[in-house]
């Protein structure tokens, strides 16, 4: 079947297999690497991306799924000039280590600050639970997070 | 800037941000599975559905029709070679021969041109097994005439570093024993004694990147991309395996997604190679998650524990048995049962004590190294003994370590390195730390648990350091870079030496073809061992600076002068050369390279109720000697308290009958954002009393071995003594009820 995607803004179609899915598709078909493989199944967020503005697991979406719509993957953020601020804020507070996770973080981030859910440590927490992190213990994550969002950590 | 001046230090002890942030949080760091190698087919592992059986035949024809399937290997396709491997005892088979003794095990390996393909064959192998008797648990392999995993002589590894390697006993594959003094007569004058029977749950590392491997196999050269934080054992493996010349091997190791040893030393490469070496192209291994979890994981163990007191609180004896199981195959078993009986005692000023530790096979996924090892088995079993003895005696906890710890220079296990750290200093920071002195609501307990880990493994590690004419430095060292920061470390030490700014440097990765022998990145070594290699080569090419400059100081922006002026033109380079070996022949008897402190203290409510158990407050020591980055120092403590927090309340790989049970992340959950204490502390101690540069000495395991052992010593404050792990609801709800029974509950 032919898909068409607006991916990190610009406008791509191709033929895919019905089942093909999104994670594959962006990594193998699109050689968009920074989103990540790792449990499968919907509970890590490595392979988040976001779809018109929310955040996904491309693991668990199907190409045919987002036909017609918007992906912006981490390749894709990191051109858009507010990115500079997370960056500087990850840094900063030394948010990551070894990074498999970071991309899904910083677009979670980006999703639930654009709605404005993040005003408390509290809704950081919540917000970011799909997530998961093995190498910081989150405490770093949650400072960086906080300064972006422009609250107390 | 000068660099004959030695201080202050200008780069060293400074929180720089890490150098490879940026390609991290644009997606652009490569790791092993963004690496596409020309012609590369993908390779799918068929994995044994039984925990012990003997397979009678394999018939991979139907498979091998397939479209888009190059080939599937089976046992057939080794028999040139010895195909066993395993550092520490060469017990395991590349893939299953005759038998499979764990479920998960490889049996046979497609590879195809695409991932699908590969599965689907995989599929339609005929396997046809004859089921054998289980030894599935410790029990079951440690009874009279249990069925026995491995026969005929034990085969050494290469790197066992453990010197003889005694013969095997039934299912225990290693034993391990130390004492000093007569327990018995010391135990039968003692005061007070505790004794209990405990239980440590097999857990899963989860680095959140699986296995994943691509090899190559071209003519009598091997290139392996690998997720391998050990890339020069696993090249000598393979090397050895292969009987091709180490430097025919050639391990590449891009960044690694996480590791916390369960990427140390050899995993799926053996395998993945043997693929390729059948295909004649590049091959692709990529476990998935539940893949992982059979290829390695914590060892479970149980032990007995017996702890002695006099009256006025001084700790005079200690006995413990122990028995980790290792799984089907020795992986790192025997070291990690070495350093749990080493962290057995405690590094207390003990009259008298015995250690007996075994390591033993069963049919289940092999166990291997994770983070802390050893130390986090045993820590939090002798600490709540020492707890118990306390409150028997009513004495402050804090105070029977502030009398008992062992003091700076004083002999912590008899041969090995004296202690060579203030622990005493350490314990009373965190315990101030989670407001010790504090009065406690209800429910409320408080804990402190001290311990000690035999850290740096072989001390062996080579560095090169290059300046080019334009006064950059390029740093060559085969560390791995894990998350946990050596390429930001390594360059600040450089940057020192040489007085050249931080950006002007760059550490390359490990790539065993150009980077120089580094023995392994683990057990907390780079920065001590690794670090001074570093620091070695970079005083040499400072040392040719100042030759060339002839007793002129030094100032970097004169650098490319003294290049002009050395080689005449504006080229050349500097080349220094680093190395660290040790002093006598850095076997574990003489070891370790340094004592790792693993102190930590907590504070924790529980909810009588449900059981639950929340940590409201942690706080780690982190005994660096000096922090060549104190934040990267901070962010290791606290990467381990989350750890070790799931480690102590949740996590827990549950077998049945050699099954895993939770092979996924919906069913074996790690900590998320919410288990987040409300406050996690990590307080640097900077005493410049390791061996590394600049006094530094490694840091990062030990708080997922401390904090464990703080959690339930402040549950046991609570009211609530648990022998068990991990702090399940359940499990907690559980005790309440038979300490209520017993009169002991509420208090
Ligand atoms: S890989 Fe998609 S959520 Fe884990
Ligand atoms: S930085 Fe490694 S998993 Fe988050």
């Amino acid at each position: 079947m032919t898909v068409e995607v607006r991916l990190n803004g610009e406008l791509v179609r191709d033929d895919v297999e019905p089942q093909h899915l999104l994670l594959d598709y962006l990594r193998e078909d699109r050689g968009l690497t920074g989103a990540k493989r790792s449990c499968d199944t919907q509970v890590c967020g490595t392979c988040t991306v976001l779809v018109d503005g929310a955040p996904v697991s491309a693991c668990c979406t199907l190409v045919a799924d987002v036909d017609g719509r918007e992906v912006l993957t981490i390749e894709g953020f990191a051109e858009l000039p507010e990115f500079e601020r997370f960056e500087q804020a990850f840094v900063d507070h030394a948010a990551l280590q070894c990074g498999f996770c970071t991309a899904g973080m910083l677009l979670t981030t980006k999703s639930l600050l654009d709605e404005r859910r993040l005003s408390s440590a509290e809704e950081i927490r919540q917000g970011l639970a799909g997530n998961l992190c093995r190498c910081t213990g989150y405490h770093a994550i949650v400072e960086a997070v906080a300064e972006l969002a422009g609250v107390e950590a | 800037m000068t660099v004959v001046e030695r201080r202050p230090l200008t780069q060293v002890g400074h929180s720089a941000p890490r150098k490879d942030a940026k390609e991290k949080l644009r997606g652009e760091a490569e790791f092993v599975g963004d690496v596409v190698v020309p012609r590369m087919l993908h390779g799918k592992v068929l994995r044994s559905p039984l925990a012990h059986a003997r397979v009678v035949s394999v018939d991979a024809r139907e498979a091998e029709a397939m479209a888009g399937v190059v080939c599937v290997l089976t046992a057939s396709d080794l028999v040139d070679l010895d195909g066993y491997w395993g550092h520490a005892i060469k017990d395991r088979p590349i893939v299953a021969r005759d038998r499979v003794r764990f479920a998960g095990e490889p049996v046979a390996a497609v590879a195809a041109e695409n991932e699908a393909a590969a599965e689907a064959a995989a599929d339609v192998i005929r396997v046809e097994y004859e089921e054998l008797p289980l030894a599935a648990t410790l029990d079951e392999a440690l009874t009279a005439g249990a069925p026995l995993l491995h026969e005929g002589p034990v085969r050494p590894g290469l790197f066992h570093g453990l010197g003889t390697l005694p013969p095997r006993d039934g299912n225990v594959c290693y034993r391990y024993r130390i004492d000093r003094g007569e327990p018995e007569s010391v135990f039968s004058r003692a005061d007070l004694v505790v004794e209990g029977e405990y239980t440590f749950p097999a857990v899963y590392q989860y680095a959140m990147e699986t296995h994943t491997v691509v090899a190559d196999y071209d003519g009598d050269r091997i290139t392996v991309w690998s997720t391998c934080q050990h890339p020069f054992l696993v090249r000598a493996e393979l090397a050895d395996l292969y009987g091709v010349p180490l430097s025919n091997v050639r391990i590449i190791v891009p960044y690694l997604g996480g590791g916390f040893g369960s990427k140390s030393y050899t995993k799926m490469e053996p395998l993945t190679v043997a693929l390729a070496r059948k295909a004649r192209r590049p091959v692709r291994i990529q476990n998935r998650v539940d893949e992982s979890m059979v290829t390695t994981r914590r060892h479970g163990m149980r032990c007995r524990m017996r702890t002695a007191m006099t009256s006025e609180g001084n700790l005079i004896a200690r006995e413990v048995d122990c028995w980790f199981d290792t799984g089907a195959y020795a992986d790192n078993g025997p070291r990690v049962t070495a350093t749990g009986g080493d962290a057995a005692p405690g590094p207390y000023r003990w009259h008298a004590y015995r250690v007996d530790a075994r390591c033993v096979y069963t049919n289940t996924a092999p166990a291997g190294s994770y983070r802390a090892f050893g130390a986090a088995h045993l820590q939090w079993i002798g600490e709540s003994q020492i707890d118990e003895l306390a409150r028997r005696a009513g004495l402050d906890p804090l105070a029977v370590r502030r009398d008992n710890l062992c003091r700076p220079g004083e002999e912590v296990r008899g041969g090995g390195k004296p202690l060579d750290a203030d622990l005493v200093g350490d314990v009373e920071k965190v315990a101030a730390a989670v407001g010790w002195n504090e009065p406690k609501p209800p429910n409320v307990g408080r804990g402190v648990s001290v311990g000690l880990l035999a850290a740096g493994a072989h001390p062996v590690s080579t560095a090169v350091v290059r300046m080019e004419a334009d006064g950059r430095v390029a740093v060559l060292v085969g560390t791995t870079e894990v998350g946990q920061g050596p390429r930001t470390a390594f360059a600040q030490i450089a940057a020192e030496e040489l007085g050249v700014p931080l950006d002007q440097v760059t550490v390359h990765g490990a790539d065993t073809r150009f980077t120089p022998y580094d023995r392994s990145t683990g057990a907390s070594r780079s920065t001590t061992i690794a670090g001074l290699a570093v620091q070695r080569a970079a005083k040499e090419v400072r040392e040719q600076l100042e030759r060339i400059a002839g007793g002129d100081a030094l100032e970097v922006a004169t650098y490319p002068d003294l290049f002009r002026k050395h080689f005449g033109l504006a080229g050349g380079e500097l080349i220094g050369r680093g190395e660290v070996a040790p002093f006598g022949s850095g076997s574990y008897a003489e070891g370790p390279v340094f004592w790792e402190v693993c102190v930590g203290a907590a504070e924790v409510e529980v909810e009588p109720e449900t059981g639950v158990v929340r940590v409201r407050k942690t706080a780690t020591a982190a005994d660096v000697g000096r922090a060549i980055n104190p934040q990267l120092v901070r962010r290791q403590d606290e990467g381990a308290t989350m750890q070790g927090l799931g480690n102590a309340l949740f996590e827990e790989m549950i077998f049945e009958d050699g099954q895993l049970l939770n092979d996924t992340l919906l069913e074996y959950r790690v900590p998320s954002f919410e288990d987040l204490p409300d406050q996690m502390s990590c307080v640097i101690v900077e005493n410049e009393d390791g061996p590394g540069p600049f006094g530094a000495k490694g840091c990062g395991e030990g708080a997922l071995a401390a904090v464990p052992a703080a959690v339930v010593n402040a549950l046991a404050d609570a009211g609530i003594p648990m022998y068990e792990l991990p702090l399940t609801p359940e499990r907690v709800w559980r005790r309440i009820q038979t300490l209520e029974e017993e009169g002991k509950w509420p208090r």
